[in-house]
């Protein structure tokens, strides 16, 4: 992906203090089902924010109001500075928007679809012949433009979603899911032309892949159960709510003696979580840290245990996110996996 | 209507490519050419199937007979294709997700259903001038010439039925999500307007009442009044489209 071609893909750059998307009390309800619970968010024009949240968090509600596609039960919100709505062609010629699962015509060739695409966004002739040909650059998909998309794989699809989305150069991106059939190769291609896109663009994008948030997004929003559980600037979130980690990293063969250890580390009263990883590392969270610091080694003594390694690490959006969210329990999940939403009276 | 000539070429690629207009143009060719053919030998097919045991007296076969029996092809067999035509226009692309991929373009709806309707009327015109075509040339071959002018005004008029077949399901796949359900509720008005065919006080009025106006103009004899089922249809099929539209700009995709 030549980084002209993403230049390309941007918008003129967005005057500095400008919001790309705003929401006053945002609720969606469904029947009974509250999808979406008084959303209220800022994101910064130019900013690549990451909306973040288990499944049947509020996530696509948020993404499908926010485009047009559905109808805000309650509240406000601007999108490039322009209300959102159900038909309003003035909106929609600001934005681009990727489905989670993208659904294109059969019938028709790549090309085509991007053509058309580009048309209805009102490019004309020979910018649509070259805005067609860059994005098909852009998404890797030129050598297969004149077959038709019935016979194209998932990640191929996606990727000329992402081009669909980004042919008219528009001023807010909504990337719902964007990498979930992409191979590794592509997931890092789409990962580097979001990245391209910030100052000019405002990208948003919903995901639970939180590596992909932290590699991408200044700013996050974490969402559960249609409520905003926190949000703001990546590293602030992560100072705030991230709690201290240790990984204690032991020799091996002294299953008895590391047992024991974590035994005295969980019972220690500055001790949050501790659990034990793959290859028989040992994680501790910890409420205090500067009792941690000077816990932890004399514990590892009393226990007889002799360590590799032993490390403070940085903790990661997904230690925010699960001491913010945690784990779902059995009954909080339905049948697909899905968090259950909350109900209310309808 | 921002878009609606990009929208309507969309439309009218995907009728060729997913062969509807061949496949429909066909058919009506083939109900152009049987048409006249049927009403020739049916009364010679009669007398072989009753092998003289019945005594058929049966008056001899007209150019009018060939024209009824197209004009009943039409009505029928044509207006159900055209029921299936518009049965899933919108609702396949709602419930497949791809109205989306439009809608989130600065699009407006009202050149969505538009399109699908003029694509629709497009494939069924060219269909419909394939099967008055034939039939005009087998009338020839077989019992005589009928008028050029009137050719055409009962080609326009038979067309204009299917159209209102058409619109009436294409508001039907906008309520529903489901093309099986527009093609029912679509079939259900096809019963429904032509038991209200019966009422006197209506039915000039209605797309029915075109086929006997189209016979008269046709065989150039005196007949009912052609402009009110022609005005009546083209309301039914502005109603439709308004009625569409309203529904449809409330619609969550």
């Amino acid at each position: 992906m030549s980084a002209s071609v993403v230049a390309s893909a941007a918008a003129p750059a967005e005057p500095a203090g400008a919001l790309g998307i705003s929401t006053r009390d945002l609720t969606k309800r469904y029947g009974s089902i509250l999808a979406l619970d008084g959303l209220s968010l800022e994101v910064p024009a130019g900013s690549v924010f990451g909306l973040l949240g288990p499944n049947g968090a509020g996530k696509t509600t948020t993404l499908r109001v926010l485009t047009g596609l559905a109808r805000a039960t309650a509240g406000t919100a601007t999108v490039a500075g322009v209300e959102v709505g159900l038909d309003r062609p003035d909106l929609r010629r600001r934005l681009g928007y990727l489905d989670q699962d993208p659904r294109f015509y059969p019938w028709m060739r790549g090309r085509e679809l991007l053509e058309l695409t580009g048309r209805l966004s009102g490019l004309e002739q020979p910018e649509l012949g070259r805005r067609v040909l860059d994005m098909l650059d852009l998404v890797g998909l030129r050598a297969a433009a004149e077959r038709r998309i019935g016979g194209w794989s998932g990640g191929m699809r996606q990727r000329l979603g992402i081009a669909q989305a980004l042919i008219h150069r528009p001023t807010v991106v909504f990337l719902d899911e964007p990498v979930s059939s992409l191979d590794p190769e592509g997931r890092r291609d789409l990962l580097d032309l979001i990245a391209g896109l910030r100052d000019a663009t405002t990208v948003v994008l919903s995901t639970h892949l939180l590596a992909d948030v932290e590699r991408v997004c200044d700013r996050v929003a974490i969402l559960d159960r249609g409520r905003l559980v926190t949000e703001g600037p990546l590293e602030e979130l992560l100072a705030k709510h991230a709690r201290p980690l240790f990984l204690l990293d032991p020799e091996a063969g002294q299953d008895d003696a590391v047992e024991g250890l974590v035994g005295r580390l969980a019972a220690a009263p500055w001790a949050t979580d501790v659990s034990t990883l793959a290859g028989g590392r040992i994680r501790v969270s910890a409420g205090d840290a500067d009792a941690a610091s000077a816990a932890i080694l004399p514990l590892v003594a009393e226990a007889g245990v002799r360590l590799v390694a032993f490390e403070r690490a940085r903790p990661t959006l997904e230690d925010v996110f699960l001491e913010l969210v945690g784990p779902p329990g059995p009954d909080d999940l339905d049948g697909r996996g899905f968090v259950r939403p909350r109900e209310v009276a309808s | 209507m921002a878009g609606l000539g990009v929208l309507l070429r969309k439309e009218l690629l995907e009728q060729w490519r997913t062969l509807r207009l061949p496949l429909v143009a066909i058919v009506f060719l083939l109900i152009g050419f049987l048409s006249p053919l049927l009403a020739r030998f049916t009364p010679e097919i009669l007398r072989a199937v009753g092998g003289g045991l019945i005594n058929l007296e049966l008056p001899p076969p007209s150019a009018g007979d060939a024209i009824d029996q197209l004009a009943k092809n039409l009505g029928q067999l044509g207006a159900l294709i055209a029921i299936l035509l518009a049965a899933g226009a919108v609702a396949t692309e709602k419930d497949r997700g791809t109205a989306a991929l439009l809608l989130t373009r600065p699009v407006g709806r009202a050149g969505f259903l538009v399109a699908k309707l003029v694509a629709i009327g497009i494939t069924l015109a060219i269909s419909t001038a394939v099967a008055v075509a034939a039939a005009w040339f087998y009338t020839l071959v077989l019992f005589e010439q009928l008028s050029p002018g009137g050719t055409v005004a009962a080609a326009v008029m038979n067309w204009l039925a299917l159209l209102a077949w058409a619109a009436i399901t294409l508001l039907a796949s906008t309520l529903t999500r489901s093309a099986l359900a527009a093609a029912g509720i679509g079939f259900v008005a096809l019963i429904l307007i032509g038991i209200l065919g019966i009422v006197p006080a209506i039915a000039p009025w209605l797309p029915t009442g075109l086929a006997a106006a189209a016979r008269a103009l046709w065989l150039g004899v005196p007949g009912p009044e052609a402009w009110t089922p022609i005005v009546g249809t083209l309301l039914l099929i502005a109603a439709c489209l308004v009625l569409a539209w309203l529904a449809f700009r409330r619609q969550e995709l």
